[in-house]
């Protein structure tokens, strides 16, 4: 019996050699790896890389898009007995070093130029790397380092190993053990240093198993790859989730082309954080709204429907006979329509984690007959350790505990884990790792309770939770979700803790306001001329009317201004699942919240853009300040 | 898991460093204004050579004589490749044949076909199979197609422009209209490729792509540039070589570094503008002097 994750994949190997593992679209044309051609590619990997003299106790490390080399790496690794550890492609010179020295990383595997250069350039701090293994030659022709080598020599010099070394790779494999450490997986860390929770095959094993046993997939499911694999949410799906059932996971061409990959492909399962799920229902709104009057009025008159179903099933009532003919009529005219258009028609299910959606986002896609669920779990616990069951959907809630997990909330009402799939510790980090986990219980650092029914309810981050001036309690989060369900707010923070009344800053999406703006013939330059427009005030203002209509008086937004910057994970403003990090935000802004409270109607900003090459220039902006109960 | 290209993009039979183009004394006028005078240049396999000069100094009608839209009353033009060719007087499509691509300043694009069209048109100059046989496409011409749909998606990869490859030209903003034209000149696999302002009017995220596209094409498969640019920062970023033109002449020419310091090139300069060779490049001379 399998209980690594290299011994599964022999398993597939053997018995489905011809079954498609993988797929990548490269040229235009989608390209499959059979788990045979999986298995030859991983041995020979490995091989190579371990006659480069990588030993167990090391690790490697793996930046760059989602390719089938990302994967093979992981495995190669594993199979050595090592650790893997994946790295956000935008992640700072200083995090990387950092986490490549404390995990004692001798390879580096990256995908191409733009990553070999960003790795030449910090070379001299990386002690104890022996090579840097990158899988797309392009641009590199010219480049000497004789530490650089292609991906394509490594497997070859695998294959020399092997034919010195026959049967070794299967021993090696063989004598893998469920406690050893297969992933070293970033936490999103506010402040210091990145945490790396150690993950063993059992973790990993066992969480995949887990979740199938409450949502079945088939080998013959689909799934398409195009978060980052260094997320741990990916790493469920694709590593865990993938070698347990056997299904093919498909990677995009670019990022760019997702989109357009998603709907060839038409997976049956899909995981993304809520940023993913809030863009799918602005292109709804966006297309609708450009399309023909034809198609407006079906829409229109179909999503009532939808939304009716969506709330008796959340209610799990029966619909009446009449509505579900309605619905029926509905589905086939205009939601398998829109279904198909985002790649989501033959979903079984479809998951949203890392952060909280939206009540909203949830019933717009439960009215297409889309089965979101959302999941709770955290990178210590392997990503997951709760979820909706199928027909048990509340969108205040994140579910019941999936098999072999335990969940208690202790007297602080902190929420405490305990399952196979938790961390053993942080990697090399006793002070955090005595922290989170005691008597084998890991503290999750959330506030939580049970519901009636057994759902387990997560509070805001207690921290987080505000008091508004009459006293009330309430998340920004709630008021926040409520603006980006309209199509034209990217990002929007809310202050109102401390303050007299509520106020927004607010991000405009650029792609779709830059579209309604051409289309009410306004031009425009750039994201900061655009966001200043008087006329796209005006369209926001509406959108913040239409939130505020929904939400109690001592907590309707007051005054808002339109940020002439987006938030970016760069900045460290968001983090790098696009969660925004209020303290680091309310801090760095703290000129534009003092003048949200003032009497003025406007405030002159200057940032300093970088440009690549190292020049310098200082911007000029006047912000305007918009209040809602009229002047402004 | 194919990686890297399959392709090569340059059908030159030469060395780098090889002599390429050989102009000689070039003269050229129109109803007696005089466009160019005299006008000799090098140019060697694999360089990048950028034509700088302020506005009507002749940059624009030197890169039409090698092209083939005009012909210069005096002088000689040769091309190197297989063998030595005159050009002087040759067709345009004559010298695109010969392997001298080139893009325009206004973009020159069939607006209404789709990015992968417009680079299959690009290869049409390579293409074997009559009008009667592509109808019925079947045989050779099927395989010619399929071969020439290979070669363009290895354009495709290295211009990165996967994610716009079906839509129609005419949609897309000015940058990657840009980029697609600059593919649609390798589709004709140059040896030497052409580039009228190839960066005009962009952005600085833009150039900034548009330079390592360049630098891409050049560094991955030798094909030798030759371009004229406005933008100093860019020019003595990425050229191996710089020729200054000014009221029809050559004044000038040598490693950026050469022309930057050269006395007649900032006196053909300081006229129109003080500040073109801004920011480092200005603080390094202080420092030098």
């Amino acid at each position: 019996m399998a209980e690594t994750l290299p011994q599964f994949l022999i398993e597939h190997a053997r018995q489905t050699p011809n079954k498609y593992a993988m797929r990548e679209r490269n040229y235009g044309i989608w390209q499959a790896i059979t788990w045979g051609q999986y298995l030859e590619h991983v041995k020979h990997f490995c091989l190579g890389m371990v006659s480069l003299g990588l030993q167990p106790e090391e690790a490697i490390a793996i930046i760059g898009d989602n390719r089938p080399e990302w994967v093979i790496a992981e495995l190669a690794a594993q199979s050595a007995g090592a650790k893997s550890i994946g790295l956000y492609q935008d992640s700072g010179v200083k995090e990387i070093i950092y986490i490549i020295l404390h995990a004692d990383v001798s390879f580096i595997i990256v995908e191409d130029q733009e990553q070999v250069d960003k790795i030449l350039e910090m070379w001299s701090e990386l002690r104890g790397v022996r090579k840097v293994i990158y899988y797309d030659p392009k641009g590199l022709r010219n480049y000497t380092e004789d530490f650089l080598i292609s991906f394509q020599d490594v497997e070859q010099l695998g294959q020399l190993y092997d034919r010195d070394h026959p049967g070794w790779f299967e021993e090696r494999v063989a004598q893998g053990k469920a406690s050893d450490i297969a992933i070293l997986s970033t936490t999103s860390g506010t402040t210091g240093d990145p945490k790396l929770a150690a993950l063993t095959h059992e973790s990993m094993v066992s969480m995949g198993h887990n979740l199938m046993k409450v949502d079945p997939m088939a080998p013959q499911d689909e799934f398409v790859s195009f978060l980052p694999l260094a997320w741990i949410g990916e790493q469920m799906m694709v590593i865990s989730c993938g070698l347990k059932v056997g299904f093919t996971v498909n990677f995009p061409e670019e990022p760019e082309t997702v989109q357009h990959d998603l709907r060839e492909i038409g997976p049956q399962v899909m995981f993304s954080p809520p940023r993913i799920w809030e863009n799918l229902v602005s292109q709804v709104q966006v297309k609708i709204e450009d399309s023909s009057l034809l198609k407006k009025k079906l829409y229109n008159w179909a999503m009532p429907i939808g939304y009716q179903m969506a709330d008796i099933r959340f209610r799990k009532d029966t619909p009446s006979l009449g509505l579900r003919w309605k619905y029926k009529l509905a589905d086939w005219l205009i939601f398998q329509e829109i279904k198909d258009h985002l790649g989501l028609r033959r979903l079984k299910r479809a998951y949203t984690g890392g952060a909280a959606l939206g009540p909203d986002v949830f019933r717009f896609f439960h009215a297409l007959g889309v089965n979101l669920k959302q999941i709770y779990g955290q990178t210590e616990i392997n990503g997951i350790a709760v979820v909706h069951r199928d027909g048990d959907i509340k969108f205040q809630t994140v579910g019941t505990p999936i098999p072999e997990t335990e969940i208690k909330i202790d007297e602080n009402g902190e929420i405490l884990m305990r399952s196979p799939a938790v961390m053993t510790s942080y990697y090399r980090n006793p002070d955090a790792t005595a922290g989170a986990l005691k008597d084998g219980w890991l503290h999750s650092g959330d506030a939580g309770y049970f519901d009636e029914d057994g759902h387990l309810i997560v509070i805001d981050r207690a921290k987080d939770v505000m008091t508004l001036h009459d006293g009330t309690k309430f998340s920004p989060q709630f008021i926040e979700n409520k603006l980006k369900f309209s199509p034209y707010v990217r990002e929007a923070v809310v202050f109102g803790g401390d303050w007299p009344f509520v106020s927004a800053m607010i991000n405009i999406d650029f792609a779709n306001v830059g579209k309604w703006a051409e289309n009410h013939q306004i031009a425009y330059t750039t994201y900061t001329d655009l966001s200043q427009k008087a006329q796209v005030y005006d369209l926001i203002r509406r959108q913040v009317e239409r939130a505020n209509a929904d939400l109690p008086p001592a907590a309707r937004i007051q005054r808002f201004l339109l940020l002439h910057k987006e938030l970016d994970a760069d900045d460290a403003e968001l983090t790098r699942t696009r969660k925004v990090r209020r303290n680091l935000v309310a801090q760095r802004y703290d000129d534009i919240i003092s003048a949200l409270y003032s009497q003025s109607s406007h405030l002159d900003v200057e940032t300093t853009i970088t440009y690549q090459d190292g020049r310098t220039a200082v911007l000029q902006t006047r912000l305007k300040i918009e209040s809602m109960n009229g002047g402004g | 898991m194919l990686r890297g290209f399959r392709h090569q993009l340059n059908s030159t039979q030469l060395n780098p460093g090889d002599l390429q183009l050989d102009i000689q004394d070039v003269q050229l006028s129109f109803l007696g204004v005089t466009a160019l005078l005299n006008v000799s240049l090098n140019v060697h396999q694999s360089e990048i050579l950028a034509i700088i000069g302020p506005n009507g100094a002749g940059k624009t009608s030197l890169l039409n004589c090698i092209s083939g839209l005009y012909h210069p009353q005096v002088g000689r033009i040769i091309y190197y490749n297989s063998g030595q060719h005159d050009v002087t007087k040759l067709r345009p499509y004559q010298i695109a044949k010969l392997g001298i691509a080139r893009s325009f300043q206004n973009i020159e694009l069939f607006r209404h076909m789709s990015v992968l069209d417009n680079l299959l048109a690009g290869c049409h100059v390579y293409m074997r199979s009559n009008l009667l046989s592509s109808m019925i496409y079947w045989g050779s011409a099927q395989r010619e197609q399929i071969e020439f749909r290979q070669f363009v998606e290895d354009i495709i990869d290295l211009l990165e422009i996967e994610a716009i490859r079906k839509q129609t030209v005419g949609s897309l903003s000015y940058g990657l209209q840009k980029r697609v034209e600059l593919g649609r000149a390798l589709a004709m696999r140059p040896s030497i490729l052409l580039l009228d302002e190839p960066m005009a009017g962009m952005n600085s995220e833009e150039k900034e792509d548009m330079a390592r596209f360049v630098l891409d094409v050049n560094e991955e498969h030798g094909v030798t540039i030759v371009l004229i640019e406005h933008d100093m920062g860019v020019v003595m970023d990425i050229s191996d070589r710089v020729v200054v033109l000014n009221f029809g002449q050559k004044i000038a020419e040598g490693t950026p570094d050469e022309v930057r310091r050269d006395p007649h090139v900032i006196q053909a300069y300081l006229g129109e503008d003080k500040s073109v060779f801004p920011f480092k490049y200005g603080q390094q001379n202080n420092n030098n002097g």
